[in-house]
C-alpha cells in the first residue's frame, strides 16, 4: 500500500556542494579578494574568512562525481554505499543536485533531485524506481542521518554564508599549515549543532578539519577531509573525507573519484523528468 | 506487439548515431516470499498458506551521449500454492530519446501520476496485477508512445496507448479476493471498448515554489472495471471493461515539516457520472526518541460520490465501487536511519459508514548487504455481508518476503 523504503527524506543531498562549502577552497587571488580584518573584531574576521573561502570556490559552474561511503560501526563492521553525483552551480542561489544510488543494491535506481535555496527550505524530490514514483519529500529533519551514515543532511548539503554566525577564535598550526580557526554557529534551530568550529588554511582557504558539537554542547563528531586536488586551476576537492563519531563509535569514510568539472550539464539536467530516467 | 516492439528498438538502436558515451548495465531480484492465513478460507476451496518465489531481471542501456535510453525490467511469479499466481509480465521494454525541449518515450512503460499513499485515483495509465499483491501498486506494464514537451510553464505529456490490458485477479484458489471469485474467462468488453481502440491521455505536470501540481484527462478503457455477476449459474463475478472519461487534478504542497496532499478525479462512462477525491497531509518529526529516527504521521480522507458499494446481492446493473468511499486512513511511518534503513509503517483505514476496519502493518530492513526482509500484516476488522471488505473476513494475513539482490 505504501512504500515503507524511506531513503531518509532530506537526507540524501549534494555531497558535491558539501565539499564546496567544507572544504572551501581556491588560489586564484584576485583584486575582489576580501580582505580580512585583523584580530580586534573576532565577529569580522570571522565573517571575512567566510566570504574568502565562498568567493573562491564561485563559478565551477557544473561537474559530476563519484562517491564510496564506508561506514563503520565500533566493532569495525562495515557497509558500503556507491552515489553518483551531478551539480549545476547557480547564479543568486544555491545549487542544483542530482544523487543516483548504485549500492546497497536494494536501493539501485534510486535518485535525488534537490534545488538548495540561499533562504528558505530546500526543493527535494525522491525517485523510488520499484513504482516509477517521483516524490517531493520533507525537508525539514536537517540533522538526520544520510544513508546511516555519521553525515547528516546539513553536513553534505548546499551551505551558504547567511546560515551561520562567525566568530574567530585563533590563527595556529596544523601539519605544518597555517590555520585560521573560526567558530560558527548555526543560524537554523533546526540544525542538529550549537556550533562547529572550523580549520582552514591560510593560503587556499580550504576547510582542514572541523568539530561537531550536539545540541547539549558536546563534542559530537571530527571530519578530517584528506587528499586534496585542485581542479581548473582553482576549485580544490579532497579525496577523502573521514568523519569519526566520538560518542557512538563510529566513523564514515567518503571516497571521491571522476570528478569532471563543466561537463555540459543544463537546468535541463535536474528537472524531474530527468530524475526519473537518471541511470 | 512484444515482438514488434522489440524489433523496433533494435532498430533504432542500429540508426543511433555513433555514441560517445554509453553504459549498460544489468541487475536482478530475487524474493522468496511466504504467506500465513491464520483462520480458514470462507470458500473451502482457498488455499490455507502459500509460498512463492520472483524473479525480477532488469537491464539498462545509455548511449548517445545520455540522450538515448533502452530499459527492460521482466518480473516472473513462481507460486507453489496457487498455480493461478504463478505469472509473468514485461513491466518495461522502452527506448527514450531526450531533446532539450522534448522527449519521445516508446514501449511497454509503467507511469505514476499521484501524491497520495492511501491510494491512487489520479494513476490511470497502467493496468494494477492484483494477482501480485492486493495492494494495488504492482502494475503490468502498458504498451504507449509518449511525447514529452517541455516548457517554462512545465512538462505536457500525451500518450497514445495500443493493446489494453485486463486486471488480474486471484482464481478460485487464491485468497485476498472476492466472494464470489472473478471469472475472468467471461470478461465482457462494452461497445468501443475491445483491446483494438487506442486509449489516449494527456497531462500538464508542473512545479512551482512549494506547490506541485498535475492535470490529466484519459480517454479509453477504464483500468478499473465494473463487475456483475455471470457463469452459468450466476455464480461468479464477471469483469465490465467501459470507456471512459477521467479528469484528474493532483496537487501537493511541501513546506518543511508538512506535506499537504490531494487528488481528486472525475469519471463519466461507468453508468452515472461519479466524483472521488482523496485528500490529507503527512507530518515528519525529526529526531525522536532522543536519536535518530524519523517519525511520520499520515492522515487522509477518502469519498466517493457513488457510495457505500452494496455486493453480491442484485447485479443487474454492472457495479462500480471503492472500497474508500468514505473512509478515513490513519498511519505513523517510522525511519530509523540506521545502517539497515529500518522502516515501519502501520495504520488503519475506518469505514465512517460502517465502521469497519482495514489494519496494516508493513516493515522493511536490510538485513545484509544486498539482502532485504520486509514483514507485512493485514487484518480485516468488523465488515457486514455485502461490503467490498466482506469476502476478506477470513484473509487476514501474514507475509515474510526475503529478497537478495544481484
Amino acid at each position: 500500500m505504501m512504500d515503507t523504503k524511506i531513503l531518509k527524506p532530506g537526507t540524501i543531498a549534494t555531497l558535491v556542494l558539501a565539499i564546496v562549502m567544507l572544504v572551501l577552497a581556491a588560489t586564484v587571488g584576485t583584486a575582489q579578494e576580501t580582505a580580512i580584518p585583523d584580530t580586534a573584531d573576532p565577529g569580522a574576521r570571522g565573517l571575512a574568512i567566510a566570504v574568502e573561502a565562498d568567493r573562491r570556490d564561485t563559478g565551477f559552474g557544473n561537474f559530476t562525481a563519484e562517491m564510496v561511503m564506508v561506514l563503520r560501526n565500533r566493532h569495525g563492521q562495515e557497509s558500503r554505499r556507491d552515489i553518483r553525483l551531478r551539480t549545476l552551480e547557480v547564479d543568486g542561489d544555491g545549487d542544483k543536485s542530482l544523487s543516483i544510488f548504485d549500492r546497497p543494491r536494494d536501493v539501485e535506481g534510486t535518485a535525488f533531485l534537490s534545488f538548495s535555496h540561499v533562504t528558505g527550505n530546500d526543493d527535494q524530490w525522491l525517485y523510488l524506481p520499484a513504482l516509477s514514483r517521483v516524490k517531493r519529500i520533507s525537508t525539514s529533519n536537517k540533522s538526520g542521518p544520510f544513508m546511516g551514515s555519521e553525515f547528516s543532511y546539513e553536513d553534505i548539503s548546499s551551505q551558504e554564508v547567511e546560515e551561520y554566525t562567525y566568530t574567530w577564535l585563533r590563527d595556529e598550526q596544523l601539519d605544518g599549515q597555517d590555520i585560521y580557526v573560526v567558530e560558527r554557529v548555526p543560524v537554523d534551530k533546526n540544525s542538529g549543532y550549537t556550533k562547529l568550529v572550523t580549520w582552514i588554511d591560510k593560503e587556499h582557504f580550504r576547510t582542514m578539519k572541523v568539530e561537531f558539537y550536539d545540541r547539549k554542547g558536546a563534542h559530537m563528531k571530527t571530519l578530517i577531509p584528506q587528499g586534496f586536488h585542485q581542479y581548473l586551476e582553482q576549485y580544490w576537492r579532497p579525496d577523502i573525507m573521514n568523519m569519526v563519531n566520538h560518542q557512538t563509535g563510529k566513523s564514515t569514510v567518503l571516497e571521491w573519484t571522476n570528478y569532471e568539472f563543466r561537463t555540459g550539464l543544463t537546468d535541463r539536467d535536474f528537472d524531474r523528468n530527468a530524475l526519473k530516467r537518471a541511470r | 506487439m512484444t515482438r514488434r516492439l522489440i524489433v523496433g528498438i533494435v532498430g533504432i538502436l542500429l540508426l543511433a548515431p555513433a555514441s560517445t558515451a554509453t553504459a549498460q548495465d544489468w541487475s536482478a531480484r530475487i524474493e522468496a516470499e511466504g504467506s500465513l492465513f491464520p483462520a480458514s478460507p470462507a470458500d473451502p476451496g482457498q488455499i490455507h498458506n502459500s509460498a512463492s518465489i520472483a524473479i525480477a531481471p532488469e537491464w539498462e542501456f545509455e548511449f548517445d551521449d545520455r540522450r538515448q535510453l533502452i530499459t527492460f525490467e521482466g518480473f516472473l511469479r513462481l507460486d507453489a500454492s496457487d498455480p493461478d499466481r504463478t505469472h509473468a509480465d514485461i513491466r518495461v521494454l522502452s527506448w527514450e530519446y531526450v531533446a532539450n525541449r522534448w522527449e519521445a518515450r516508446v514501449g511497454l512503460r509503467r507511469v505514476f501520476w499521484g501524491v497520495t499513499e492511501s491510494q491512487h485515483l489520479v494513476d490511470i495509465i497502467n493496468q494494477t496485477d492484483l494477482i501480485e499483491s492486493p495492494d494495488g501498486e504492482d502494475k503490468l506494464g502498458q504498451p504507449m508512445v509518449n511525447f514529452a514537451w517541455i516548457t517554462d510553464f512545465g512538462t505536457v505529456d500525451a500518450f497514445v496507448m495500443p493493446l489494453f490490458r485486463e486486471r488480474t485477479f486471484p482464481g478460485s484458489r487464491g485468497r485476498l479476493r472476492f466472494q464470489p471469485r472473478v471469472e475472468t474467462d467471461e470478461t465482457v468488453f462494452d461497445e468501443g471498448a475491445d483491446s483494438g481502440r487506442l486509449d489516449l491521455a494527456l497531462r500538464w505536470a508542473h512545479s512551482v515554489g512549494a506547490w506541485d501540481l498535475g492535470l490529466s484527462h484519459f480517454y479509453g478503457t477504464s483500468r478499473d472495471p465494473r463487475f456483475t455477476l455471470g457463469g452459468v449459474t450466476s455464480s461468479v463475478l464477471v469483469p465490465v471493461y467501459e470507456v471512459i472519461h477521467q479528469t484528474g487534478i493532483d496537487a501537493q504542497m511541501t513546506t518543511a515539516a508538512w506535506l499537504l496532499k490531494l487528488e481528486t478525479i472525475l469519471r463519466s462512462g461507468q453508468g452515472d457520472a461519479f466524483g472521488a477525491l482523496t485528500g490529507g497531509f503527512e507530518y515528519t518529526f525529526g529526531g525522536v526518541f532522543g536519536g535518530v529516527a524519523d517519525l511520520g504521521v499520515l492522515l487522509e480522507y477518502s469519498w466517493d460520490s457513488r457510495g457505500e458499494a452494496v455486493f453480491g446481492t442484485d447485479l443487474t446493473d454492472p457495479l462500480g465501487f471503492s472500497v474508500f468511499q468514505n473512509d478515513l486512513f490513519v498511519g505513523s511511518r517510522l525511519a530509523l536511519n540506521d545502517t539497515g534503513s529500518t522502516s515501519l509503517l502501520g495504520g488503519g483505514a475506518v469505514d465512517l459508514d460502517t465502521g469497519s476496519l482495514l489494519l496494516i502493518l508493513e516493515t522493511s530492513r536490510r538485513i545484509a548487504d544486498d539482502w532485504t526482509m520486509e514483514i507485512e500484516a493485514r487484518a480485516f476488522v468488523g465488515a457486514e455481508p455485502g461490503e467490498p471488505l466482506y469476502s476478506l473476513r477470513q484473509d487476514d494475513y501474514l507475509r515474510v518476503a526475503v529478497s537478495r539482490y544481484f
